[in-house]
């Protein structure tokens, strides 16, 4: 992960504004920064979304293939997620140093995407057995500013709302051979329900306290954190310890409780946002990567 | 027909974009994004990176790593002697990786590596605060850059852009030199009011305009009615910048 070295006086600063509530840029320790959503930024995918928190940029775009269903799960389609650490975040991500942290990332969205309800598989599947969606969801790490698996699941979420899945028919036939029909109306889609797909909350833990979303300069003060994923209801669905650093069992407690507020009034906001985007429908006007 | 020009359409242009200079027949453009080009008698705030024989390397934000001599380093307690192979050895002591130090540019190398000193006692190792990274051109010179603000805080604005928002240290160390750093917690009022600063400058960099003593003291006096982390957003900022802007005005004209 990108990192700043800071002096030990700013790390003492930084620790004690956080035991008392106050952080470097006036934010309280369950605060978010200011984050800008928008989706749709990339026309040749079946959906996008671009999530900027801060100085932390990353790019999602979800491509819906034809594939056949696992063994396992016959009548279900999947998700195969991808994460591409650009060298354009850090330097350190040149050539195969971010594969690391990008297989993390990847691991991890496929353990907080493992659950059965976050995402309706069976409304993507075609054919039992034989044909299903499969939906590729690549993720492009434009710029590294802290809090990086907040922002990529906020941004897959987004991703996914925005995924347009065409309608297809399948003809059987005489001779049993089937054939699958695209619809000709391009505007004639499946949409994914995204109500279940839970969000990451990363809680760092600074000294005796713990921060929602930590900028570059707060992850070099914290040892350990906590990752939850969290649906809208409230529900976690997986946990995460990073760092090298030790946490006690009662403050793992205390980071749940708090990962679940906020994860709650971070889906509210969220879906607030996806919800005016939507009404403002094709007349909308993009920002986009220049503006 | 000099560096960073190419001819379009039989036309000269520049290939930056900034503020136009014009001296005699030299026409100059000073870019707004771009690296720290050091001159002789810059402050600057910058971050070890190095600790190499009888030297330091200090990141300031140029193409090349800046330098300070260990003769060029005030000793403790302000003695004046030759730097013996002792104090090599405890180079580390004084200043380690990671630490923040303010300076004056001593003289330029001819490759454009700059070659720093702090021999007064003003210069030196700095203690707690916050450090905000701006681009260099948005710095304005002045006869001084360390101010002591009456919101509360004290600020030194490097030439390279490293702004550092510190609390107002209560005496004067005569004797410290920069070296004791106090580590004492600051109090929570100095805290609110050197955050405040720390969103003021960057919203008085997001809308571009120069940072000096008295934009930065009328940016805060504009933020006061809005919370301190409501600055940072978009509509807030401008409002704010705005009224600062015409505060400097009314204060020109």
């Amino acid at each position: 992960m990108a990192s700043v070295v800071l002096s030990e006086a700013e790390k003492l600063y930084i620790v004690h504004g956080v035991q008392e509530d106050l952080r470097v840029d006036g934010r309280g320790c369950e605060d978010y920064r200011c984050a800008e959503v928008e989706t749709d930024v990339v026309s040749n995918t079946s959906g996008s979304a671009r999530v900027k928190l801060g100085h932390t940029d990353i790019l999602v775009g979800v491509k819906a293939e034809m594939g056949t269903p696992k063994l396992e799960k016959p009548d279900e389609g999947y998700l195969e997620f991808f994460v591409d650490c650009s060298a354009n975040a850090t330097p350190e991500f040149e050539g195969r140093g971010g594969e690391e942290l990008g297989t993390e990332i990847a691991n991890t969205l496929y353990r907080v995407f493992s659950s059965e309800s976050s995402v309706d598989l069976k409304s993507i599947c075609i054919n039992p057995r034989e044909h299903c969606w499969v939906l590729y969801v690549d993720v492009l790490l434009l710029e590294c500013g802290g809090n990086l698996f907040d922002a990529i699941s906020i941004a897959v979420k987004a991703a996914l709302f925005n995924t347009r899945i065409p309608k297809v028919r399948v003809l059987e036939d005489e001779e049993g051979s089937k054939e699958i029909e695209l619809s000709d109306d391009p505007y004639d889609c499946i949409r994914l329900n995204v109500d279940d797909v839970p969000c990451i909350v990363t809680l760092s833990k600074i000294g005796y306290r713990h921060v929602v979303d930590a900028t570059l300069q707060e992850e070099a003060c914290s040892l350990a954190s906590l990752l939850i994923s969290v649906t809208s209801k409230g529900a976690i669905t997986s946990m995460k310890k990073m760092g090298k650093g030790s946490l006690d069992p009662e403050s793992i407690f205390e980071m749940m409780e708090t990962g679940k507020r906020v994860g709650k009034s971070l889906h509210i906001a969220l879906q607030k946002i996806l919800d005016e985007e939507e009404s403002l429908g094709t007349s909308r006007q993009k920002v986009g990567f220049l503006g | 027909r000099g560096h960073g020009t190419y001819v379009e359409e039989e036309k000269l242009i520049a290939s930056v974009a900034g503020a136009v200079e014009r001296v005699n027949k030299l026409v100059c453009v000073k870019a707004l994004k771009t690296r720290y080009n050091g001159e002789v008698g810059d402050i600057v705030v910058g971050r070890i990176t190095e600790v190499q024989q009888k030297r330091w390397k200090v990141e300031t934000n140029s193409r090349l790593d800046s330098v300070l001599l260990l003769s060029s380093m005030n000793l403790p307690g302000g003695e004046l002697r030759r730097r013996s192979a002792e104090d090599e050895l405890a180079m580390r002591d004084y200043l380690q990786e990671g630490d923040l130090i303010s300076a004056e540019v001593q003289s330029v190398f001819s490759d454009g590596a700059v070659s720093l000193h702090t021999r007064s006692l003003k210069y030196g190792k700095l203690g707690q605060g916050v450090l905000v990274q701006v681009s260099p051109s948005l710095v304005k010179r002045q006869k001084t850059h360390f101010h002591d603000l009456p919101c509360g805080a004290s600020v030194i604005l490097g030439n390279n852009g490293f702004i550092w928002i510190y609390p107002t240290p209560e005496q004067k160390d005569e004797e410290g030199g920069g070296f004791t750093t106090n580590l004492e917690p600051v109090p929570l009022s100095d805290r609110e009011v050197i955050s405040r600063l720390r969103n003021c400058i960057v919203a008085l960099v997001t809308q571009k305009l120069m940072l000096f003593d008295t934009s930065i003291l009328y940016c805060y006096e504009a933020s006061l009615p809005h919370q301190i982390k409501d600055i940072l957003k978009p509509e807030v900022m401008e409002e704010i910048v705005l009224e600062t802007r015409q505060r400097l005005l009314d204060l020109e004209g």
